[in-house]
């Protein structure tokens, strides 16, 4: 069996980065132009780790699959980034972030690097602030900051509600500048459809030209994925609709092991679902909970308007569950309880999947203006979408996948189990353990793209033995053969089901088994169905065209092809991990009043998980020691 | 709902392009306008036949992909959106709504609703960048910025560089786009030492690439989704005039970081 070596350095917390990087070789300028290194993905971490490594002298070889590196996800992102500044002198401190980032994760993540993450969060702002993005400013010209999800400091940097994409828009343009350079070719609009490893080791990746079909190999020192995560496996999420697995599922099949893929987010104010051609849920953002509050009538199917129902018949169920942290309870135990309540045929709207978040209560203490100019961009979204006006009924609110704990498994250099091979941002599995809080997927983004991994890859790039290969060495020419054999495949069905139909239908089943509650009954459900639902997609789907030109349904297919195989990863990982833990709940392991039971003898541990063909994937544990903080129960009771 | 949707269909950049007529059908008022066309090309490929390219991504507003002139405007009726942000209730049952590709000489098409906006991308890399290394940067506090200005800042940083302003200009000029970065960056304190060569960079990018010249008609800043305004381009034109200042060796404005800001 493969052993999981975390590499992590000895030592007390404080130091072990610095002594680290002291500790690691380095590139001579004069070799670093010799070296190139492919990075796949231009998000924040993406872009970030790119343009860095351009600028420390890399031939650096960049793809996405968008038509610009400035529409890659992160883009998206709302509420903001989080950084230890203290410029507040609220008492937050290195430590402190630290602390509620691994409390936050329930205890699933590794110390050293989480205490890393707050430690570069202070140089993020500033490179940020240097990089020109417009952070909200205070009156005296000082950077503004907010709190957000719970914690009890103000450490949150913001742009309005585009943070993430002033952010991605900085790294854009670094990016944008060593384009200018020469020191980054980039290559948008070419999708990476599978590694090259060499002797172990991995040397480059076969693409897509997604405009003209053209399937070429690149060849590299190092490879680095920076392509997010998976929530799109659920069909509906706050996803991009190109958000995807590919990437890193068919890595996961050259070897790389993959971490903890049942840590799935599920954010608890999105715009529920309506009819059947949705094709996204639309976040809301999380801040409305400071004000609004959750309700559902007490009588099941009561289809009374909102406004008719009296305050007596109205249950305020997070307020009843958490009276402590009432409507702010952590997004995690939030959207179960939306879930339990419309379980009990409580939900209200015409599918029953919803509950309402009411403003009336702050509208009449601190008036109409004020919610206006706290939340009017949010209610008019609102107002857009589903043609209701929030200002005089409640919204209707339900959860939604958004966002993916798990990834591929790295060590504390970012490196995957193949050498050679980094893994960057969401994609990869470390620093969130078993549910993220708000405003640290920025963090995490651009500290692994602009602070560490330009240090790690380094020590790779000077100690490994690299020998020089050809373009059309054997290995490049069984992963092209891998690739064309699938896209062969996919054209040639010629079916009668469209692959968004499958999607739809592996989405709703892992939804159903693998969401926001599983149990063993039910994964083992979903694992026994999952093949079927595949050999049907192989014999019955439909992709138009030719692959010889642009055909987004071609690639599209590719994709949902993945979804159908990851799936099963998805449910084995959550089928083997007998507790429940942040966004990981077993319906078996539950207080008796239904709060999650962590099981810390049992499940201290990373579940990573290595590809065999045609067997059950092969789990590594690698055990988490606390040597600095004590795991606790999280309770918000 | 019942829809009749023209829709232009090219097969790429050599052929020759047409409207065609197709019926959508089952179509709610819930339904966002891309929604509508999945349904369209649902029914499409089911029938073996090749679905409308068209581009998409985050379906919220904000990546910049979605790019569709609808009756005639880009990203259609409603001001201040996207069309992914368009919802079917805004049409009136059993219209009949023409859509077609953002048209200008630099975004060449790609495939029937796509076209290649890395004219755009282009521009930025000429010098829509701050160059700054990783690492070193001072201390986030030690250069104050007042709210106003960082406010007026983000008002420009706000592009998503859609291409609605050049698909909705005569000129197809790329003016607002590029008036926006280079607003952005000379407001702020760190974009103060390169914005002399910022703005001559960039456009001369824009006329290298195919865009033409601003015709002061500001269509761009009525479909812009963001609804960014047409005085960042009179900033654009003093940024520019500036340059022209410094740049031909007279005495300029000092090129401190502590400039006061125009």
């Amino acid at each position: 069996m493969r052993k999981l070596d975390p590499k992590i350095p000895s030592g007390p917390l404080e130091t072990k980065w610095d002594r680290h990087r002291f500790s690691e070789k380095l590139v001579s300028p004069n070799n670093k132009r010799k070296l190139t290194v492919i990075v796949v993905g231009t998000g924040l971490a993406g872009a970030s780790a790119a343009s860095t490594l351009g600028q420390l002298g890399y031939q650096v070889e960049c793809f996405c699959f968008q038509d610009s590196p400035r529409r890659a996800h992160s883009i998206a992102a709302q509420g903001g980034i989080n950084a230890a500044k203290n410029y507040q002198d609220d008492g937050d401190s290195v430590g402190r972030l630290f602390y509620d980032t691994i409390k936050g994760g329930d205890f699933r993540s590794r110390e050293a690097n989480v205490y890393r993450l707050a430690q570069v969060s202070t140089q993020i702002i500033d490179q940020c602030v240097a990089l020109g993005i417009p952070f909200a400013r205070e009156y005296g010209g000082q950077l503004a900051n907010r709190s957000f999800g719970g914690v009890q400091v103000s450490r949150t940097f913001y742009c309005r509600g585009q943070t993430g994409q002033q952010l991605l828009l900085g790294a854009y343009s670094a990016l944008c500048w060593q384009i200018e350079r020469g020191q980054v070719t980039m290559h948008p609009r070419t999708e990476m459809l599978d590694l090259i490893v060499v002797d172990g080791q991995a040397r480059g990746i076969v693409v897509r030209d997604l405009v003209t079909g053209r399937l070429s190999v690149h060849t590299a020192h190092a490879v680095v994925l920076a392509t997010g995560g998976y929530s799109n496996v659920y069909y509906l999420s706050t996803n991009a609709s190109g958000s995807n697995v590919t990437a890193t599922y068919r890595v996961w099949k050259q070897g790389a092991v993959f971490a903890n893929p049942c840590f799935t987010q599920i954010h608890p104010t999105a715009i529920p679902p309506g009819d059947a051609s949705q094709a996204k849920l639309t976040l809301m953002s999380e801040s409305l909970r400071n004000d609004g509050r959750l309700w559902v009538p007490k009588t099941m199917a009561d289809r009374r308007s909102p406004g008719d129902i009296p305050e007596a018949e109205r249950d305020y169920f997070l307020e009843r569950r958490y009276p402590r942290f009432g409507n702010l309870a952590p997004r995690d135990l939030a959207s179960r309880a939306v879930k339990a309540v419309c379980d009990e045929g409580r939900g209200v709207g015409s599918s029953g999947y919803g509950v309402y978040l009411d403003f009336a209560g702050v509208i009449e203490q601190q008036g109409f203006d004020v919610v206006r100019e706290r939340y009017g961009n949010l209610f008019e979204m609102y107002h857009r979408i589903t043609g209701e006006d929030a200002y005089h009924s409640p919204m209707r609110i339900y959860p939604a996948p958004h966002y993916t704990m798990g990834g591929l498994w790295v060590d504390y250099h970012l490196m995957s189990s193949i050498p050679g091979l980094f893994v960057i941002g969401e994609a990869n599995f470390a620093d969130h353990g078993a549910n993220r809080l708000g405003a640290s997927s920025l963090m995490q983004g651009l500290a692994d793209g602009y602070f560490i991994l330009p240090y790690t890859i380094g020590h790779y790039l000077a100690t490994a033995r690299l020998p020089s290969i050809p373009e059309d060495h054997a290995e490049s020419r069984a992963a092209l053969h891998r690739v064309t054999s699938k896209i062969t495949r996919l054209l040639s069905a010629k079916g009668r089901r469209t692959a968004a139909s499958f999607h739809r239908e592996i989405g709703t089943l892992l939804w159903n088994h693998c969401g926001m509650s599983r149990d063993e009954a039910g994964l083992k459900k979903a694992l026994t169905s999952i093949p079927t639902l595949r050999e049907e997609f192989w014999k019955d789907v439909m992709v138009p065209g030719s692959g010889d030109d642009f055909n987004q349904e071609l690639e599209y297919a590719g994709r949902v092809a993945d979804y159908l195989e990851f799936a099963e990863l998805l449910c084995h990982d959550a089928l083997h991990r007998q507790e429940s833990c942040g966004a990981h709940f077993r319906e078996e392991y539950q207080t008796d009043d239904g709060e999650p039971k962590r099981d810390d003898t049992r499940f201290a541990h990373v579940a990573a998980w290595e590809y065999r063909d045609g067997a059950v994937p092969l789990l590594h544990k690698e055990p988490l020691t606390f040597e600095f903080v004590q795991p606790t129960m999280r309770s918000y009771q | 709902m019942k829809f009749t949707l023209k829709i232009w269909r090219q097969n790429g950049p050599a052929e020759r392009g047409r409207l065609v007529t197709y019926e959508a059908q089952d179509v709610t008022p819930g339904m966002s306008f891309l929604e509508m066309l999945d349904g369209v090309n649902q029914r499409l490929i089911g029938n073996g036949e090749e679905p409308v390219a068209f581009e998409q991504d985050c379906r919220e507003g904000i990546c910049g992909s979605c790019s569709l002139v609808i009756d005639g405007i880009p990203h259609g009726p409603d001001r201040g959106i996207t069309t992914c942000q368009l919802y079917m209730r805004r049409f009136p049952d059993g219209a009949t709504i023409t859509i077609e590709p953002w048209r200008a000489k630099a975004f060449p098409i790609i495939k029937d609703l796509v076209v290649d906006r890395s004219a755009l991308d282009r521009i930025m890399q000429a010098g829509g960048y701050i160059s700054v290394n990783t690492g070193g940067a001072v201390d986030g506090n030690v250069l104050l910025i007042g709210k106003d200005q960082a406010e007026t800042a983000m008002d420009a940083a706000s592009c998503i560089g859609c291409g609605a302003c050049v698909a909705a200009c005569k000129n197809a000029s790329a003016a607002l786009f590029v008036a926006a970065k280079v607003s952005h960056f000379a407001i702020l304190p760190q974009g103060k030492p390169e914005r002399t060569h910022r703005v001559s960079a960039m456009l001369e990018a824009m006329d290298r690439e195919g865009f033409g010249s601003c015709g002061n008609q500001y269509e761009c800043e009525a479909v812009c989704p963001k609804s960014i305004s047409v005085r960042f381009i009179a900033n654009l034109n003093r940024e520019y005039l500036r340059a022209g200042i410094v740049e031909a060796g007279l005495p300029g404005e000092p090129e401190s970081p502590h400039a006061e800001s125009v």
